[in-house]
């Protein structure tokens, strides 16, 4: 009744082709972005904006990252968080050697440090593909934490081999550092983090995504249709790192605010950003969202919302708690949906097309 | 498009809304944050220290009502030793109004360290933490009571001088440092640096990854390789058991293996079996139940049924340590209470009274634990006090202090506190100028 095309003509190719052709889809979107960038900053309290959406935000950024990899490409990735590790590095480095540059252009910079290292990583899946594939770049994984404990010019010979954030301003507004505010931050987290994603949007309706989605359907039929494989697997990588270290760089600079970098891009990361990308939906941008927003803010919220909301369990049992409710629901998602929240989004909405008369 | 998940956040922003509100301070109690780890790899290590701080504070408010009638409510934040949930939990002790921030890591003060002079919250890290802020003019927010890493490496090098008999025999000796490969780990590395080129001994670097705690075979190996004098375990969790059982089965003479304070764990010391026997560690709580401040603790809340800890848990070395840090947020509070007359103290009250915290042997007494802990004073420029430890050994069954109370090498750790303290606030870069006035010691 609300949500149907009924009267909407497509008089164009273009129209035809939009990414979002229904008016109610269009409108959507700007509900999402007026919410996002009026009301949670000037409703939300700082710890539901610091410790909530400052991290589904990054952490969108990076599942998007990797959905290009995973779910776009069909290259399984392990070495995820060695990827974002690279860009917080980069990043590091970069505003210790150009103090003068603004910050985020270097976070946009260091994204690209990211994404040479990831077309060196992702060389091998040219002759290896699955699981194999899996394990050749948690090799990645692996030797980049390494490199990040091991090598002192990457935190510039600290004592303690921890990332210290320096304070960077805009038209003297603080971005980063201690002073920063989480509004600034927030806002800075979803200019680039909406604006990345538009980029991801109109690369993969491309040319370039469209190859993507040949090779991961099967190579040998993209070969033979005259996609090279190595021109777009290595883009894949690319592009993937790109975003992967840019959401690395944020993590550290507009999140963390320095301490322990190398710990932070562990293993674990890796896993809980391809646990956002399964569950949220292989090949599906808005999935990414669904994904991160499912890992990270739903053990925050079990977490200090339960206590919150009057139910008498905090520290470790509240702990114990989540582990349980998250792990339960991710079965039940997966059981009831294989193909991720992007599909029951995609069945809500085809539902909602012929309400409240379905046929 | 995105509407499920914004109805999601908006409903959880209104949950969190209600969440700062929610603990709407009670009349006459003040809330106090802890940062504990009851899971994950380091819950061995962050179990009992939780115990003891909470059971201490719970006698604090069973047996005087509170600190001068005070009630100081005490709720944990788990983070799994995850600087990640750490700062989920620095956030939410923010808004909670905590009156100091405990850490419990030294990733989590590190992280902590640059927002708590921005929020003016107190963080006390007690004897972990970055060293240099031990540094009060450049730090005034952070206290690091009673000694810093610096400091018990350096009464590391005088225990192994002792044992061979003099500083002038360190000279031609290796001392290697088993360390976890995190900022904690790497704590030690610059004094015994100086120390080794001052002294002519070698020192051997001995790294753990975190994954790798309980893996440590191929390191022992370059250990037999390298044969050194002495070993010194900076070490945590998983790490900590494991380092005591590899030492057994390479049979590393064990009264030449040393564990920094947190290595000196009752479980840590237990999983070596019989050989651990001979087991030191640098400690600063005297373990067991007999200081009467202990005492209370079973009388109070044990006996009563107001704890979770297992009766024989209570008075083991890491449970003491816990008190002792419970101990000095409670001393703080009264001293702050002292200085502004006030009854309910605030975050800024209480850097005062940390700033100013005088526990002399006479006032240890007064609370019961004189002679069972270290005395430390706390002052305007040194905010860890650089107190006196001892060295501790494992009996096969319990801690048990030998030698006496140890002084560390001041005049080789300060100047390098003040020179790391000064690296560090450059590095920032606009680092707030402490204005905060200086607290008279009380």
């Amino acid at each position: 009744m609300l949500y149907r095309e009924a009267g909407q003509y497509k008089s164009t190719y273009s129209a035809d082709m939009a990414v979002f052709p229904l008016r109610e889809d269009r409108i959507g979107i700007a509900v999402i972005l007026g919410v996002a960038l009026v009301a949670i900053p000037f409703l939300g309290s700082d710890f539901f904006i610091a410790s909530v959406m400052i991290p589904f935000l990054i952490f969108s950024l990076a599942a998007v990252g990797l959905n290009i990899l995973t779910g776009y490409t069909g290259l399984i990735s392990l070495g995820t968080a060695a990827f974002m590790g690279v860009g917080a590095y980069s990043c590091y480095k970069l505003t210790t050697i150009f103090p003068g540059v603004n910050i985020i252009v270097l976070i946009l910079v260091s994204g690209l440090f990211s994404a040479g290292i990831g077309v060196l990583f992702g060389l091998p899946s040219l002759r290896i593909k699955g699981f194999y594939l899996a394990v050749a770049t948690l090799a990645a994984q692996f030797f980049l934490q390494w490199a990040f404990v091991r090598v002192p010019w990457l935190f510039n010979y600290n004592a303690s081999g921890a990332i210290e954030v320096p304070q960077r301003t805009l038209f003297d507004i603080p971005l980063t550092g201690a002073s920063a505010t989480p509004e600034t931050r927030y806002f800075v987290c979803l200019g680039l983090v909406v604006v990345l994603t538009w980029f991801a949007s109109n690369i993969v309706h491309g040319k370039l995504g469209r190859s993507w989605m040949a090779v991961r359907d099967m190579d040998i039929a993209a070969e033979l249709m005259g996609i090279k494989l190595l021109n777009a697997k290595l883009a894949a990588f690319a592009v993937s790192s790109y975003f992967c270290g840019v959401a690395g760089a944020m993590m550290i600079f507009l999140w963390y605010g320095g301490g322990e970098a190398a710990d932070v891009f562990s293993i674990r990361l890796s896993f809980n950003i391809l646990f956002m990308v399964i569950i949220g939906g292989l090949g599906s941008l808005i999935g990414s969202f669904f994904g991160a927003a499912f890992l990270s803010i739903l053990p925050t919220a079990l977490k200090f919302g339960l206590p919150a909301l009057g139910i008498p369990i905090q520290g470790a049992a509240a702990e114990h708690v989540t582990f349980m409710l998250v792990g339960a629901l991710i079965i039940i998602f997966l059981i009831v949906e294989p193909h991720g929240l992007a599909r029951l989004w995609q069945i809500g909405k085809q539902k909602l097309r012929t309400w409240p008369f379905p046929y | 498009m995105k509407t499920s998940n914004l109805l999601k956040g908006a409903a959880l922003g209104a949950l969190f809304a209600a969440g700062a509100l929610a603990p709407a301070m009670a009349q006459d109690s003040v809330y106090f944050a802890n940062n504990a780890y009851r899971t994950g790899p380091f819950s061995g290590s962050g179990i009992p220290i939780g115990d003891g701080m909470r059971d201490y504070i719970t006698m604090i408010n069973e047996r005087d009502g509170g600190v001068n009638g005070v009630k100081v409510i005490y709720e944990e934040c788990e983070t799994g030793y995850d600087t990640k949930k750490s700062i989920e939990c620095y956030e939410q002790a923010k808004s909670k109004n905590t009156i100091v921030y405990s850490p419990w890591s030294t990733g989590a003060t590190l992280a902590a360290i640059p927002r708590a002079h921005v929020d003016k919250i107190p963080i006390l890290s007690m004897a972990y933490g970055l060293s240099s802020s031990a540094d009060g003019t450049n730090f005034p927010w952070v206290f690091i009571p009673p000694f810093t890493y610096w400091d018990g490496a350096s009464v590391m090098v005088k225990h192994m001088a002792a044992e061979l008999g003099g500083m002038d025999k360190l000279k031609g000796k290796k001392l290697g440092l088993i360390h976890l490969d995190a900022p904690f780990g790497k704590e030690p590395i610059p004094v015994l640096e100086n120390l080794a080129k001052k002294y002519g001994f070698e020192l051997k670097l001995y790294p753990v990854a975190a994954a790798d705690m309980q893996n440590q075979g191929s390191l022992w190996l370059s250990i037999r390789r390298d044969r050194p004098d002495f070993l010194y375990n900076q070490g945590w969790g998983a790490m900590n058991p494991t380092a005591v059982k590899e030492a057994a089965k390479n049979n590393f003479p064990m009264n030449k293996l040393v564990g920094v304070w947190w290595a000196g764990g009752d479980d840590d010391a237990r999983a070596g079996g019989e050989q651990a026997k001979g087991y030191k560690s640098l400690s600063w709580t005297l373990a067991g139940t007999e200081a009467p401040a202990m005492q209370d603790i079973l009388k109070y809340v044990v006996d009563k049924g107001k704890s979770t800890t297992p009766k024989e848990k209570v008075g083991e070395a890491l449970y003491n340590r816990g008190v002792y840090n419970a101990m000095l947020v409670v001393e703080a509070v009264r001293n702050a209470q002292k200085l502004t007359g006030k009854k309910v103290i605030t975050a800024e009250d209480m850097r005062r009274g940390l700033e100013s915290l005088n526990l002399t042997e006479a006032r240890l007494k007064e609370i019961g634990l004189g002679g069972f802990v270290t005395p430390t004073t706390i002052s305007c420029t040194d905010h860890s006090g650089h107190s006196k430890m001892f060295v501790s050994e494992w009996d096969g069954t319990k801690w048990t202090k030998k030698g006496d109370w140890v002084e560390p090498l001041k005049d080789e750790v300060r100047p390098l506190i003040e020179a790391n303290a000064k690296d560090y606030i450059e590095k920032a870069g606009n680092w707030p100028k402490r204005t905060e006035p200086c607290e008279k010691s009380s």
